[in-house]
């Protein structure tokens, strides 16, 4: 087909919409990161704690009383995470503090890297999320055994419940139990997986009304409107799936610290 | 000039600090805002709600699932513990939803 008015040629992206094809993993930095199978997925995790670090180094690093403008953002950070780990999980919650605290500012630097074109957003793989959620899981499993001993097994009999509904009961409470890390990565990945397969999907209609014409140039202004909307409703998604990740880790280390 | 040197100071406790940072904050519309903003995100938001009871009860299924097809390869009984755990995985996920929905 060769290039239109404006000089474009849109042809096999015009036609068929790829919207999955930006999960793929790609080695990068070349040779090297070929040999050592080093994707984008691992690189920009680097990226985003590399991000939070220097945020937290660059921001605390005037020390003032009167804190700067990036100094009272670290320190409003660092007050929001503590305030809902010591409200959720209790006094005990100062402990987990520094691990609630990691977690939610890499999720949500992981959400919002993703936003930017051209990125990816590495909490769109399961692969990702269930890890988390299964750090998340042993240590709330760890923590349980610790501070309640054996009397944490009996939390799987229901009070109350007449022994004879056991053998049905126990097990339904197990695979509720361990049901927790996988609906939590679901949560996360599904959310990210969703909205990207919506930005792509309404750029991909841009595109394939950008190839017909004056009239489909009018017309193709209509999903850049949405995937602005969709931007706008991305950021509060990352914000929110990020802070859902960290409150859930909250409570369920208040179940394991309680006694 | 300033206001607060026209009227007697009272002694400055965290408190009577707070009530009169309080009443600034509302007379210029910012607590109300802050209130409201303050609301669990997770109670508040019903796309949220949804999506958490749906994860929930696929959460229970798959984990069902997946340790009977385990137990299934593992001794030989396909498809015996699969049936077996993936009703005992539902039962895990209507439970989980209940317990996230009950008042």
């Amino acid at each position: 087909m060769p290039p239109d008015v404006f000089g474009r040629t849109i042809l096999a992206a015009g036609t068929t919409i790829d919207a999955l094809g930006q999960f793929e993993l790609h080695p990068v930095l070349g040779e090297l990161g070929a040999t050592l199978r080093f994707s984008q997925s691992p690189a920009l995790m680097i990226v985003a704690v590399v991000l939070v670090l220097a945020f937290l180094y660059i921001g605390m690093r005037p020390r003032a009383v009167v804190p700067g403008r990036l100094q009272a953002a670290a320190e409003i950070c660092h007050d929001f995470i503590h305030n809902m780990a010591v409200d959720t999980i209790g006094p005990e919650g100062r402990a987990f503090f520094p691990f609630v605290f990691t977690l939610f500012f890499f999720i949500l630097a992981g959400n919002y890297i993703g936003l930017i074109p051209f990125s990816f957003a590495f909490t769109s793989h399961i692969a990702v999320t269930l890890g988390l959620a299964i750090l998340v899981f042993v240590l709330a499993v760890l923590v349980s055994l610790k501070s309640q001993g054996l009397k944490f097994f009996a939390h799987f009999m229901p009070d109350g419940a007449p022994m004879a509904l056991a053998p049905l009961l126990i097990p339904i409470e197990i695979l509720s139990f361990l049901s927790r890390p996988v609906s939590l990565s679901i949560r996360l990945f599904a959310n990210m997986v969703a909205g990207h397969v919506m930005l792509e999907m309404f750029a991909a209609f841009t595109i394939m009304l950008a190839g017909l014409g004056i009239a489909g140039d009018v017309l193709a202004v209509g999903p850049v409107v949405i995937n602005i909307a969709l931007m706008a409703l991305e950021l509060l998604v990352g914000a929110l799936q990020a802070y859902v990740f960290a409150i859930l880790t909250c409570i369920y280390l208040r179940e394991a610290v309680a006694h | 000039m300033n206001r607060n040197d026209s009227r007697p100071e009272p002694p400055e406790t965290p408190s009577s600090f707070d009530d009169r940072l309080k009443g600034a904050r509302e007379r210029q519309g910012l607590q109300s805002a802050r209130d409201t903003a303050s609301a669990d995100p997770l109670d508040r938001a019903g796309w949220g709600m949804m999506l958490r009871a749906g994860t929930e009860m696929i959460g229970g299924l798959a984990v069902g699932v997946a340790i009977g097809l385990g137990l299934d390869h593992w001794l030989g009984t396909r498809p015996l513990f699969l049936i077996v755990f993936a009703f005992l995985g539902g039962a895990a996920g209507i439970l989980n939803v209940w317990r996230l929905v009950k008042p």
